[in-house]
């Protein structure tokens, strides 16, 4: 192996190189797991009325079959040697342009596997929860169609061997997001929602195709396997830009500094929605990107550090806009937001981060769903209320829905031995690796999240009735809370999936040896810190929130941070400022350009055209006497001219 | 003898002729200009014939008078036409083919 | 070259004249003597058998053939002095003077070198020589031309043609004519008597005589008894006196 010409100083070993083998057994039912959920959204958007009775069934019945076939993939690539992980599937060759060509093969490997686990296992329930969720709305039949073409769309992103592929899946489920978020379009609010994520997203896009496209430059191939294999050949400054570029992509899709307005305003789409897409699985597509991209980052020490600096903004942000909004989505999205900045930190820390990011998307995809369905149970039965200075003492009307909620909370708290605990301990030990202050960001960052999951528990559950006239708020089917259930087991023991590290030596593969930093107080001193501040924050929760009574309506005399807080800390003021008021300054000055000079040059010919012809026509007077003194001038010049010629 | 004084005679008298045309209004006094250029040229034809010692010229200047002759037979039968339906003879007549 | 020098100004002044003419005669007449010019310059350049033709076809039949024209149309008819077209005037005059400029000055720098001269060519004579050529080379030219000649002459018949818009009259229709003028005006029916009936007078001014011997005033045209130049009866008494006593004798 030729000496690689620029490496980073902490970094041992080259990043490892994508070269997968063909399929071959029981691998061949790889494309099946995205044809499964396609066809059933080509299905159930063309069939028409007559599809509505058994929609619901159909839409389940794909993702579940592609769960089994995923399930049974794992096992078949647990199966096989640690070195011999990786399958790629070709399916065919999307277009070939000189020496140019974009195969659309998918590639298996450990990093894909944990995906189509996550994104079929909790699609899987999110579908089932949607036929009880969605059984009084006549368009269920289409919902179900969209829901099935974000997940197809999702699993061609994380099945893609190549960034033209992974673009195609991106793409995907950005129109996905879009269709679902306006689901119910006879809402202005819905509409402008769902174009406002889709505009924000196409800034990130621009980042993500930008950067491709100097992949291409620079490597001669989009393919994960040819840029792995020579990425160590490029200038660090390329591998910069590219990195910098593709972390503009992660941060539209997944709700970072500065593209996260649009999260918020998302939960206007229906909550399963809320639930799959803008928890799960959509908005980690970025820090997928991220870790499927080691071979850039690993080897770029500036682009790792925008993006742990990226990740600590948001982590912070989305925390503290968390605290103040009385909306329960809402407020569950800020804690989204935040919780994805934990995974981009991760993942800017490099090879000791990256499985953590990972294993962090996964157990956040359990317990973040848990927390949504169980949002969406609430409002069921407080119908459709999102207020949550309406709700209080529910946990008498709907134990079930009190006690999955309860565990999704303790897990995102980070309470030993739930699956958060797991997670986030391993990401806050390596940013103190890394450096101090990023280490610090994120332990005040847990301290933040259990104060307003706290927040969020006492005002729903517990504290007294504040509810509207004439509510009766009950328990959900079990069509709705079977689902809550399964998604609380998981939420309980997803810690498992850190057993031996596994997960770690599992994912190496893909994002090399992982480099340990050992802290000063050691492992276990960590997480007793990061378990004292989270008790801080759910002891100033319970001091603010539980102990006093809850007014039903919000107070205006609050402090600066919770007015900041509420107005999501400025964000959607500051595009005002920066993008759209110039921006409509711009278009319509351009306007006036095309208005006046342009159409002014144009209609201006026009008009010194006829003007001149106007004045040039009455040469043409119709005495013979003057077109006789014509022809002797032009006689005179072609005397001329023959003269010139002649005497020259 | 020299042959350009006449060469320039010849320019000067097609030039007035040229003039004349351009000039005069009188259908029959623009005809009688034409025949002047005719002349002139004429004059040209025989004294190259001269300079370069055979009678071609001759000849060409003789066939010059002939058809100007046929040309103003045929021209002043037009004139006289257009006189007698229109009771005028200017040219500035015929000014309808304009803007 | 002395027939030269002295002919060229007056060319030049007469093409000038024409130029500047009012009457349209007095243009014609100015082309007529630049067209004879013309003949004695060539002439002067050993030309003679076009200095016959010039005189005889252009200035004996076009020029005549244009005066005839001027007449039809209107000896009196004069271009007025004021342009109607605005600028024609200047500009012709500008372009003119740049032609003929022009044209003078480049032919000035043309080197023409000695004349060749038509020794060689005339030594049977110019007719004879010119005769050789027209028959063998020329031919064909020769007989297109008098083609063209003919339809010419055709042309100008057909151009010239006058519609007879009423019928021709006859002469029946003429003498009923007469016949009605007599009856309503008492218009004379005959012809007219001719003057000077008698052997000896014949002239236009000696008047018939009617049977009783007075001067027939029918007979004299009226013009010469305005100017009073008709030899009255009495004086042509003694002739017919001597006459008729002559005859006695």
């Amino acid at each position: 192996m030729n000496a690689p010409a620029l490496m980073s100083a902490p970094l041992m070993h080259l990043p490892p190189v994508v070269d997968p083998s063909a399929t071959s057994g029981v691998f061949s039912l790889l494309w099946l797991v995205v044809a499964l959920p396609a066809l059933g959204a080509v299905v159930l958007l063309l069939a028409g009325k007559r599809a509505d009775a058994w929609a619901h069934l159909l839409g389940c019945a794909t993702v579940a079959i592609s769960f089994l076939i995923s399930l049974i993939l794992f096992f078949s690539l647990l199966g096989r040697g640690h070195g011999d992980r990786q399958v790629t599937q070709h399916l065919w060759t999307w277009f070939s342009a000189g020496h140019y060509t974009v195969n659309l093969d998918l590639l298996y490997d450990p990093l894909s596997a944990l995906f189509l686990l996550l994104i079929t296992g909790v699609g899987g329930i999110i579908h089932v929860y949607s036929i009880g969720y969605m059984e009084h709305d006549e368009r269920r039949r289409r919902f179900f169609g969209y829901l099935n073409l974000f997940v197809a769309a999702m699993l061609v992103l994380v099945l893609a061997s190549d960034y033209v592929g992974l673009f195609l899946g991106w793409e995907g489920v950005g129109l996905a997001s879009y269709l679902l978020i306006g689901f119910w379009q006879h809402k202005p609010s819905a509409a402008a929602a769902a174009k406002k994520a889709f505009v924000i997203n196409r800034v990130g896009d621009m980042g993500l195709f930008l950067g491709s496209a100097l992949i291409f430059v620079t490597f001669g191939s989009t393919s994960f396997a040819a840029v792995s294999a020579s990425s160590h050949q490029a200038s660090s400054g390329t591998l910069t830009v590219i990195g910098l570029l593709l972390l503009l992509g992660a941060c539209g899709k997944s709700a970072q500094f500065p593209l996260q307005t649009w999260l918020l305003d998302a939960m206007e789409g229906p909550t399963p929605v809320s639930a799959l897409i803008h928890a799960a699985t959509m908005v980690t597509a970025g820090v997928y990107l991220i870790v499927r991209s080691n071979f850039i980052f690993s080897l770029s020490e500036n682009a790792r550090t925008a993006v742990i600096v990226i990740g600590c903004i948001t982590l912070l942000m989305g925390a503290v806009i968390g605290c103040a909004k009385d909306d329960i989505k809402k407020a569950l999205a800020g804690s989204t937001m935040s919780q994805i900045g934990y995974m981009v930190l991760a993942a800017g820390l490099g090879p000791a981060g990256y499985a953590f990011a990972i294993f962090h998307l996964l157990t956040h995809g359990f317990f973040k769903a848990n927390m949504f369905l169980g949002a969406g149970s609430v409002m069921h039965g407080m119908d459709d209320d999102v207020n949550m200075r309406h709700y209080g003492a529910l946990r008498k009307a709907m134990p079930v829905t009190f006690a999955t909620f309860a565990i999704g909370y303790l897990a995102i708290l980070g309470v030993p031995p739930f699956a958060g605990f797991w997670s986030k301990d391993k990401i806050i030990e390596a940013a103190f690796g890394q450096n101090f202050v990023v280490g610090l960001c994120t332990l005040v960052g847990a301290g933040v999240t259990a104060f307003y999951m706290t927040r969020l528990m006492l005002m729903t559950f517990e504290t007294s009735k504040r509810w509207e006239k004439g509510m009766h708020p009950h328990e959900s089917p079990k069509v709705m809370t079977n689902p809550l259930k399964s998604l609380a087991t998981l939420s309980a023991l997803g810690g498992l999936f850190l057993v031996n590290g596994w997960i770690t030596t599992w994912l190496t593969p893909v994002v090399g040896e992982r480099v340990e930093h050992s802290l000063a107080v050691g492992s276990i001193g960590m997480s007793l810190i990061a378990l004292v501040v989270v008790g801080i924050g759910v002891a100033v929760a319970w001091q603010l929130v539980g102990s006093r009574p809850v007014p039903r309506v919000a107070p205006e005399n609050v402090s600066v941070f919770t007015r900041a807080a509420r107005a999501d800390l400025y964000g959607d003021a500051v595009n005002d400022e920066v993008v759209i008021k110039p921006g409509v300054a711009g278009i319509r000055g351009l306007g006036v350009f095309d208005g006046s000079v342009v159409d002014g040059i144009v209609q201006g010919l026009a008009a010194s055209l006829t003007a001149i012809s106007v004045k040039l026509r009455l040469v043409q007077n119709g005495f013979v006497r003057s077109y006789a003194l014509a022809v002797l001038a032009g006689a005179l010049i072609v005397i001329f001219a023959m003269l010139a010629v002649n005497f020259s | 003898m020299s042959v350009a004084p006449f060469i320039v005679l010849s320019a000067i008298l097609f030039t007035i002729g040229c003039v004349g045309v351009l000039t005069r209004r009188n259908a029959i006094v623009v005809f009688m200009c034409v025949e002047l250029m005719l002349n002139a040229s004429n004059l040209a034809l025989v004294t190259f014939a001269r300079a370069n010692g055979n009678l071609d010229g001759q000849i060409a200047a003789f066939f010059v008078m002939v058809v100007a002759a046929a040309e103003v037979v045929v021209g002043l039968a037009i004139i006289m036409n257009i006189f007698r339906t229109r009771r005028s003879a200017s040219v500035d007549d015929a000014s309808l083919l304009k803007y | 070259m002395i027939g030269f020098w002295i002919l060229a100004p007056v060319m030049v002044a007469c093409a000038l004249g024409l130029l500047f003419a009012r009457k349209a005669v007095h243009a014609a007449l100015l082309l007529a003597v630049v067209m004879i010019s013309l003949a004695v310059l060539y002439l002067i350049q050993d030309a003679p058998f076009l200095f016959a033709v010039q005189i005889i076809v252009y200035t004996g039949a076009i020029l005549m053939l244009f005066l005839f024209a001027l007449m039809f149309v209107g000896v009196d008819a004069s271009d007025s002095v004021v342009e109607t077209i605005r600028g024609q005037r200047a500009i012709s005059t500008l372009v003119g003077l740049g032609f003929g400029l022009t044209l003078v000055v480049g032919l000035a720098q043309v080197s023409f070198g000695t004349a060749f001269g038509l020794g060689a060519a005339n030594k049977q004579g110019n007719v004879p020589a010119i005769a050789k050529i027209l028959f063998t080379r020329y031919v064909f030219a020769f007989e297109v031309t008098s083609a063209l000649l003919i339809t010419a002459a055709v042309g100008a018949m057909v151009l010239a043609h006058r519609e007879l818009l009423t019928p021709k009259r006859t002469q029946a229709d003429l003498a009923a004519q007469r016949l009605r003028d007599y009856a309503e005006k008492g218009t004379h029916l005959g012809p007219l008597p001719p003057p000077g009936v008698f052997a000896r007078h014949n002239s236009v001014d000696t008047p018939a005589l009617l049977p009783d011997g007075t001067a027939a005033e029918a007979s004299i045209s009226r013009v010469l008894a305005a100017r009073g130049t008709v030899k009255s009866a009495p004086e042509i008494s003694g002739d017919i006196a001597e006459l008729t006593e002559g005859g006695e004798e």
